[in-house]
C-alpha cells in the first residue's frame, strides 16, 4: 500500500437526486483517510448505498466532487477508478469456476499467466479455500461464496475496497463470523475499506468510524463506542442499541449538565448535549444497563416505577417497567446469580448517574 | 399428543434390521407404493381426457400417416392371383412371364374392373413408371368383353404393347410387396431399377435440393431473428417496468394479428411496384428501371418468416435476461472490465440458455412453415412442406407425403440431438 497524503475519499459537498424533486443525499461532506474502516449505517432510504454508489461509479452526483486519493472521479469511468467492491448478493459470475471469477480482474488488466495463478492462489489461501478453485459459486455455500466475493475484490490489489451489505444474506452465527474474518483481513493488508449496513451490531464490531445516515444526511460520525456513549441526537440514540426515551422540558441548565421537568412532573438531571435552551422540549435518552435497582442516596437521578414484565435472558435479565408515564421503560438486570426480590407488579425505586442520561433534541 | 413414550415406536431389537417395515409389520417399500398409487390414480385421471383427446385426433393420425410412407398393399390386394405366378419369374431372364401370369392377370383385372379398383392401382404404380396409369385403364376397358380363352399373351399385346415389355412385368414385380421402400427413395431422388437403388437422373432430382434449401432456410431466418431480437430483449430487460411493458405490447402485436393479414402486408410492401420500392426509386438509390425483386423469391421468405417468428425468439431472451441481476455487470467493471469485456464475458454468458431456448423454438417452427412461403415464397422461396402439402391435397401421392414427412421429422430429431450434443437440452431456459 502506497501511502497518500491527505484523504484517500473525499466528498464535497455532494446532492445527488433520482427524480429532480427530491434529495436523495443533501450537502455530503466526508474526509476518509486511508486504511480506515468505514461504515455507512442507517435504515434503508437513508441514502448509504448511494453514497457509495456514487463513489463506484455507477451512479453520477448530481451536484459536488468526490476524490480519490485528491483526485477528481465524477467523469472517470467505473472501471477505471481501480475500486473493489463487494455487492449485496456477490455477484459472482455463475458461469465461472471459483478461480476464474478471481483471475477475472488481473485478466482484464492483462497480467501473465502465471502471475494470475500465484495471486488466486494467494487470494484464495487468504480466505481459507484453498481446495475450492475448481469449484462453480453454486457449489459453495452462503459463507464461502461471501468469501470468494471478498477475495476477487481484494485480488487485484486496489486501495480502496467497497462493501454492499455483504453480510445481508448470511445466518446470524455465519454473519458475526464473517465479520470478524473481514475485520482481520483489514487489519492484516491495510486497505481503505467503505462498508454500507444497516446493522448497528455490524458496523460497531467492525469499524474505526461510523458515519450513521439518515434522511440523506450524516447525523454523527465518530468511533462506535463514542457513537454509543454519547449521542449527539435522538436518531442516533434511537438507532444504536437500545434505549429508553423519556420527554420533558427544560427547566435549568447549569454548565455541562441541566434539569429537565418530565411531563408528569418528575425532575431529573441530565448531560445537556443538544438541547435549545431554558423552556424548549426535550427527549432524555437513557441506556437500560445504566439503571440500577441498588439505590443510594447520593444517585443524581432517583425514581419510582412499576414493573410489568420480566423475560429471562440467560447473561441478563429485561425487565420492563412504568417510568414516568412511559410503559416501555427497560431496565437490563445483569444475572449474577443472587436471589434478587423482583416480581411482577412491584413498585421500585430505580436510579442512575446524570452522566448517564442525555437530554437530546424531542421527537415527537 | 398421547402419553405414549415415543421411544416406542422406533423399530425393536427384535425386528428383523434389514428390511425396514411399518408398526404393523407391512415392509415399508410396499407401504409407500401403495400410498403413492392413489396419487398416481388421481393424477392419471386428470389428464386421461387430454391423452385420450390427444392420442385419438394427434398421435393416431400420425401414426398412420407415417405408416403409409411404406404401405404398398394395393398391388397384391387387386392382383393377387398373378402376384403369386410373378413370384417364380425372374425378370433378369429378359424374357416376359408365360400365358400362366396372363390368365392370372386377366381373372385378377376382371374382378377390379367390377370393383372398379384397377384405375387406382393404375395410378399408384404410375407414381413408380409413366405410363402405368393409362395401361391399366385401356386394358380395363377391353377386359369387359374378353372371354376366359380370349386371354393370352398376344391378345394383351394387342391391347398394349407394354404388356410385351419385360419392364412392366418388373414393375409389378417389384412393387407386389406390401412394404415398399419406393416412397423413401423417391423423396429422396432415388428410384429402385432392375439393378437395384440409383439415384435419379440429374434433371429429375427435387427433394434433395428442397431439404437442403429448408435447411438452410431456417438456418438463416433463427439467425437474423437472433440479430434482430437481441438488442431488443437487452433493451426491454433494462427499461423500467411501465416502458418495458409497453414495448412488450409492441413485440406481441405481430401474434394478435391475423397470419394472412401480416403476410399480405409483406406483399403490398416489398412487391416491385410497392410501397418499399417506390421509396427507392422516389429516393434515387435506386432505378425506375433496377426496382428490387423482393417478394416471391428466398429473400421475401426470408423477411416475412423473420417477422412472423421474431417473437419467438424475443420472449425467451427476454425472460432469461430479466433474470440476470445489473450487479454482474456492476461487479465486472468495478473489477476493471470495460464496457464491452463485461457483456461480452459476463452478461453474454449468461443469456446463453436463452438463445439456446429461442433458437430452437424459431428453428423448429421455422423448419415446418408452410402459408408464409407458400404465399411470399415463389418457387425459389418454397419449403418442403409446401411439397408435402402439394402431394397431400393435389398430386394425391399421400405415400410420398409421408414418406417426406418422416425424413423431415428425423432430419429434426438428428438436429436436436446434435444440438443436445453441443448446447445441452438442460442449458436451454424458457424463462
Amino acid at each position: 500500500m502506497t501511502e497518500t497524503k491527505g484523504a484517500a475519499v473525499r466528498y464535497e459537498n455532494v446532492q445527488k437526486s433520482y427524480d429532480g424533486e427530491t434529495l436523495v443525499v443533501k450537502n455530503l461532506n466526508l474526509d476518509i483517510p486511508p486504511g480506515e474502516f468505514l461504515t455507512m449505517l442507517g435504515p434503508s432510504g437513508s441514502g448509504k448505498t448511494t453514497c457509495l454508489m456514487m463513489l463506484a461509479g455507477f451512479e453520477p452526483a448530481t451536484h459536488g466532487e468526490i476524490f480519490l486519493n485528491d483526485r477528481p472521479i465524477n467523469n472517470v469511468q467505473p472501471h477505471k477508478r481501480g475500486i473493489g467492491m463487494v455487492f449485496q448478493n456477490y455477484a459472482l459470475f455463475p458461469h465461472m469456476s471459483v478461480a476464474e471469477n478471481l483471475a477475472f480482474p488481473l485478466q482484464v488488466r492483462g497480467m501473465g499467466k502465471a502471475e494470475q495463478e500465484e495471486k488466486v492462489k494467494r487470494a484464495l489461501e487468504m480466505v481459507e479455500l484453498g481446495h475450492f478453485g475448481s469449484r462453480r459459486p453454486a457449489q459453495l455455500s452462503g459463507g464461502q461464496q461471501q468469501r470468494v466475493a471478498v477475495a476477487r475484490a481484494l485480488v487485484f490489489e486496489p486501495e480502496l475496497v467497497l462493501m454492499d451489505e455483504p453480510l445481508g444474506a448470511l445466518d446470524k452465527q455465519l454473519r458475526e463470523q464473517m465479520q470478524y474474518e473481514i475485520k482481520h483481513i483489514h487489519d492484516n493488508i491495510g486497505v481503505t475499506i467503505v462498508y454500507v449496513t444497516h446493522d448497528q451490531t455490524e458496523a460497531l464490531t467492525m469499524s474505526d468510524r461510523v458515519a450513521v445516515f439518515n434522511d440523506g444526511v450524516i447525523q454523527q460520525l465518530s468511533r462506535p463506542d463514542v457513537l454509543y456513549e454519547d449521542p449527539q441526537n435522538s436518531f442516533v440514540a434511537q438507532f444504536i442499541g437500545e434505549n429508553n426515551k423519556l420527554s420533558g422540558t427544560v427547566e435549568s441548565i447549569d454548565g455541562e449538565t441541566c434539569a429537565v421537568r418530565l411531563d408528569d412532573g418528575t425532575m431529573l438531571k441530565a448531560d445537556a448535549v443538544n438541547i435549545d435552551g431554558v423552556g424548549s422540549r426535550t427527549t432524555i435518552s437513557l441506556r437500560p444497563e445504566r439503571v440500577e435497582f441498588d439505590t443510594h442516596d447520593a444517585m443524581d437521578n432517583l425514581v419510582s416505577g412499576q414493573i410489568e414484565e420480566m423475560i429471562y435472558l440467560g447473561d441478563h435479565i429485561r425487565v420492563r417497567m412504568t417510568v414516568a408515564g412511559n410503559n416501555e421503560f427497560v431496565v437490563k438486570v445483569r444475572n449474577r446469580g443472587e436471589k434478587r426480590d423482583l416480581k411482577t407488579g412491584q413498585t421500585v425505586e430505580i436510579g442512575w448517574a446524570a452522566g448517564d442520561c442525555k437530554a437530546l433534541d424531542a421527537v415527537a | 399428543m398421547n402419553t405414549q413414550n415415543p421411544a416406542s415406536t422406533d423399530t425393536g431389537p427384535d425386528e428383523n434390521p434389514q428390511v425396514l417395515t411399518t408398526r404393523d409389520g407391512i415392509p415399508l417399500k410396499v407401504s409407500l407404493a401403495r400410498a403413492l398409487r392413489r396419487e398416481k390414480l388421481r393424477a392419471l385421471v386428470l389428464i386421461a381426457p387430454l391423452l385420450l383427446f390427444v392420442l385419438i385426433t394427434f398421435a393416431a393420425p400420425i401414426a398412420d400417416m407415417l405408416f403409409r410412407s411404406v404401405e404398398n398393399g394395393i398391388v397384391s390386394e387387386t392382383l393377387p392371383k398373378t402376384v403369386e405366378v410373378l413370384a417364380t419369374w425372374d425378370p433378369e431372364s429378359g424374357e416376359i412371364p408365360d400365358q400362366a401370369a396372363f390368365t392370372a392377370l386377366y381373372e385378377d383385372l376382371k374382378v377390379a374392373v367390377e370393383e372398379k379398383t384397377h384405375t387406382r392401382l393404375g395410378s399408384r404404380l404410375n407414381y413408380e413408371a409413366s405410363g402405368m396409369s393409362s395401361l391399366f385403364r385401356k386394358t380395363g376397358r377391353r377386359i369387359g368383353r374378353m372371354e376366359p380363352a380370349d386371354a393370352t399373351v398376344e391378345r394383351f399385346i394387342d391391347i398394349d404393347k407394354d404388356w410385351g415389355t419385360v419392364e412392366t412385368w418388373a414393375v409389378l414385380k417389384r412393387y407386389s410387396p406390401t412394404i415398399t421402400p419406393g416412397y423413401f427413395l423417391n423423396a429422396a431422388d432415388m428410384q429402385l431399377t432392375a439393378e437395384g437403388v440409383e439415384m435419379k437422373p440429374e434433371n429429375e432430382r427435387i427433394y434433395l435440393y428442397l431439404f437442403w434449401r429448408t435447411l438452410f432456410l431456417s438456418l438463416t431466418i433463427t439467425s437474423t431473428c437472433l440479430l434482430l431480437g437481441y438488442p431488443v430483449a437487452f433493451l426491454l430487460a433494462a427499461l423500467p417496468a411501465r416502458s418495458a411493458n409497453l414495448l412488450m405490447i409492441l413485440v406481441l402485436l405481430p401474434f394478435w394479428t391475423s397470419l394472412l393479414v401480416r403476410t399480405s402486408a409483406w406483399k403490398v410492401l416489398l412487391q416491385q411496384q410497392g410501397v418499399i420500392n417506390d421509396f427507392l426509386v422516389w429516393t434515387g438509390l435506386v432505378s425506375d428501371a433496377g426496382r428490387l425483386v423482393m417478394i416471391n423469391n428466398q429473400t421475401g421468405t426470408i423477411i416475412a418468416m423473420t417477422h412472423i417468428l421474431l417473437p419467438f425468439m424475443i420472449l425467451p431472451l427476454y425472460s432469461v435476461m430479466k433474470t440476470i441481476s445489473p450487479s454482474y455487470v456492476r461487479a465486472a467493471k468495478s473489477l476493471g472490465a470495460t464496457d464491452w469485456t463485461a457483456f461480452w464475458r459476463v452478461y453474454f454468458p449468461q443469456t446463453v440458455p436463452g438463445i439456446g431456448a429461442g433458437a430452437i423454438l424459431v428453428f423448429i417452427l421455422a423448419i415446418g412453415y408452410y402459408i408464409t412461403p407458400e404465399l411470399v415464397g415463389g418457387t425459389d422461396g418454397i419449403f418442403i412442406s409446401n411439397r408435402i402439402a402439394y402431394h397431400i391435397s393435389t398430386s394425391l401421392n399421400w405415400g410420398l407425403a409421408a414418406a417426406l414427412g418422416v425424413i423431415l421429422l428425423l432430419a429434426v430429431m438428428l438436429l436436436f440431438y446434435v444440438y443436445d450434443k453441443i448446447v445441452g437440452i438442460d442449458n436451454v431456459k424458457l424463462g
